[in-house]
């Protein structure tokens, strides 16, 4: 689950990382009203949860209240790839003199949490990785042991951070790992974290932007956290999935596709494009394959007016066959599609299920392989 | 041979008298599984699968009654991470968990810890270990598979079986059949079965299933062309996946750009290794390579 910037940063300033003053709007009167009580220049920020914001014109310097509300104005009639700009956060505009990245992610190779620091603040750390790959330094953290202060001199050291900062370095470094580990996440980063000029002429660290994504297997432990969800982050096919307990994951094709265990589901995606097809979907539909999720998954299919064919591929494992082609028949009694539908079921009790199928009387096409499954799904799907 | 289970194997399962505990404990036992105990705290004393497996509180006592080797788990994702630590704690040296929904942050504790003390997990978020005709630990369907030369090993399930059963509907059996799970934090990888296999005297081939996600296919390949002798063939599911988003298994996600099936296949490709276009073509690629 991925977080916003304004969430990001209010966590990140929980364990004591310094953020700029700001506070989010959802209208433009209210970015006015934030920007008056600031004072001074502000910036107004799209909150959405795709990156590019700044390239799709999403984040904009406003000098004034006035332009702070037309600003804001524009940017919440926006759409940044697809998601409509619902919120906005002005934040007081900082006099930036150097940017830097600090970050934490899972290596799962090492399978521990890996601290990253670089040089070059406000770039996407992955672009880093491709064109400058000495600029990141980077630190692995014992799970026991934590984050210790020598780590975080190396890191400050290595992207040639000016020793009068290491000291907030270290803290804010700290403050990052603990947020990360304590909130479940697969990331926590700040980007960029840069060095400002303050109002009496100092220098020091501020965390201008900020993002997380949680561990979704975590946030039973944070229910708090849970409920920052963003509506935008899945379609409402994809919520109404999740919250039946199914795998689903939208795209773009015409045929659907149901399948039991995520591995087969992809394989099942992958042989439909191999003979020209597109999926519409991906969808497991776990072990056991009730009658009623089995309704649900083909109601989620058919909801999607792009498909065109639908394909149910089954291997029967522990799984029997025949139960499923009961659960398909049952559904099919409450759902009923007007699209061809090319059943697979292999595997346990696999002549009964295709029997029930077959004399079922709904116009079921059957097949024994996958790969005989996709060409007939896709043909299906071209005669439509 | 084989590798992991045998016939030597006693299991001890974690959570046996849940639904799925018991169900797939008599599964295991009809395959012929030694089952020697099984652990539910608070039931100690009970018997479970008809009477035939005593039940303990915890796993030491188990182990010391019953000298189990091998443990499998089955209880619910808020409480495996304790039943793997407790399993490794009590010096069961193979412990194999199927609980999907651990989160990361605990696993990467528990990997740490497994390291220190030398025990070897598979999984989580896994279907097990079967070894045909010898043992079958999980949730394996035991009939499709059939004793013979290949080596199986899997981030995945069903794709998994799909595969062994084709292999045995050509006539080509399997020496164990491994599925290493679909986290991204995993207690065996792709190299170490990939290593077991190359040393097993039955293996003569080995099927490599991986998906998109994380590096580990890459890793192998390396592997592969600097360890291996016998023959190896991939197949990478999700060519079709689109960027940032998990496809089911929780460390099924292109992230940043990488990851991606392109990505694997290529790597795979360089050095030799021969990668199937959809999954029936496993069985035809390992039947050429054997004619």
């Amino acid at each position: 689950m991925k977080l916003h910037e304004y969430q990001s940063k209010r966590i990140f300033a929980r364990y004591g990382v310094p953020i700029p003053e700001g506070d989010v709007a959802t209208t433009p009167e209210e970015a006015r009203a934030i920007a008056e009580r600031l004072g001074g220049p502000v910036v107004i920020k799209s909150q959405v949860l795709v990156g590019g914001r700044g390239k799709a014109g999403g984040i904009k310097l406003a000098k004034t209240p006035d332009e702070a509300e037309r600003l804001a104005a524009q940017i919440l009639s926006m759409e940044i790839k697809g998601l409509p700009v619902r919120k906005v956060l002005v934040d007081r505009a900082a006099d930036i003199r150097q940017e830097i990245y600090l970050g934490v992610v899972v290596d799962r190779a090492a399978a521990r949490p890996v601290m990253m620091a670089s040089s070059e603040g406000g770039v996407e750390i992955e672009e880093v990785a491709r064109t400058n790959p000495e600029a990141i330094k980077k630190v692995h953290v014992d799970p026991f042991i934590g984050l210790r202060g020598y780590q975080t001199r190396y890191l400050a050291k290595g992207i040639g951070l000016d020793p009068t900062f290491h000291r907030q370095f270290d803290r804010i470094a700290h403050g990052l790992y603990q947020a990360f580990v304590e909130s479940d996440a697969s990331l926590a980063e700040i980007n960029p974290l840069v060095v400002t000029a303050n109002e009496d002429g100092s220098l020091s660290l501020l965390a201008v932007d900020g993002k997380m994504v949680l561990d979704d297997n975590g946030l039973f432990r944070h229910p708090d956290l849970a409920e920052m969800r963003d509506v935008d982050e899945e379609t409402p096919t994809e919520r109404e999935a999740r919250e039946a307990g199914l795998s689903y994951v939208q795209l773009e094709g015409e045929i659907g596709c149901m399948v039991n265990g995520a591995g087969l589901a992809m394989a099942t995606m992958d042989i439909i494009k191999h003979f020209g097809g597109e999926p519409a979907n991906f969808l497991d539909i776990g072990g056991g394959a009730k009658a009623e999720r089995v309704a649900t998954a083909l109601r989620l299919i058919l909801a999607d007016p792009n498909v065109k064919a639908v394909l149910f591929n089954i291997f029967g494992g522990i799984t029997r066959c025949d139960e499923v082609a009961r659960g398909i028949l049952t559904a099919l009694e409450e759902v009923k599609p007007d699209v061809p539908m090319v059943a697979r079921l292999v595997g346990t009790n696999e002549e009964e299920g295709r029997r029930l199928l077959e004399e079922s009387g709904y116009s079921m096409i059957t097949a024994t392989t996958l790969a005989e499954a996709a060409q007939k799904a896709v043909e299906a799907a071209r005669n439509t | 041979m084989a590798i992991l289970v045998d016939k030597n194997t006693r299991l001890l399962v974690q959570g046996i008298t849940g639904r799925e505990g018991e169900f797939h404990s008599r599964q295991m036992l009809e395959y012929g599984t030694q089952v020697v105990a099984g652990v539910t705290p608070g039931k100690g004393g009970q018997f479970a699968c008809d009477g035939r497996v005593p039940v303990f509180d915890t796993v030491a006592e188990a182990v010391e009654a019953t000298g189990a080797n091998t443990s499998v788990i089955y209880v619910p994702a808020r409480f495996a991470p304790d039943a793997i630590l407790e399993a490794a704690d009590a010096g069961i040296g193979l412990i194999v968990c199927i609980t999907e929904g651990i989160p990361v942050m605990d696993m990467i504790q528990v990997k740490a810890y497994l390291d220190q003390k030398g025990a070897r997990l598979i999984g989580p978020n896994c279907p097990g270990l079967l070894s045909p005709g010898q043992a079958k630990v999980g949730i394996m369907p035991g009939h499709i598979a059939t004793p013979g030369p290949v080596g199986v090993v899997s981030r995945s399930g069903t794709l998994t079986y799909e595969v062994v059963y084709a292999l045995t509907m050509r006539g080509i059996g399997q020496s164990t059949c491994v599925g290493i799970g679909g986290d991204p934090i995993i207690g065996t990888r792709f190299v170490d079965v990939l290593e077991m296999f190359e040393n097993d005297p039955q293996t003569e081939q080995v099927v490599m299933i991986g998906e998109i996600g994380g590096n580990d296919e890459e890793i192998a390949a390396k592997f592969i062309a600097e360890r291996m002798t016998k023959p190896v063939v991939a197949f990478i599911a999700g060519r079709t996946a689109p960027p940032g988003k998990r496809m089911g298994h929780a460390g099924a996600i292109i992230e940043g750009g990488t990851g991606t099936a392109a990505e694997k296949i290529a790597a795979l490709e360089a050095v030799g290794v021969r990668v199937a276009e959809h999954p029936e073509q496993i069985a035809e690629l390992i039947a050429e390579i054997r004619s």
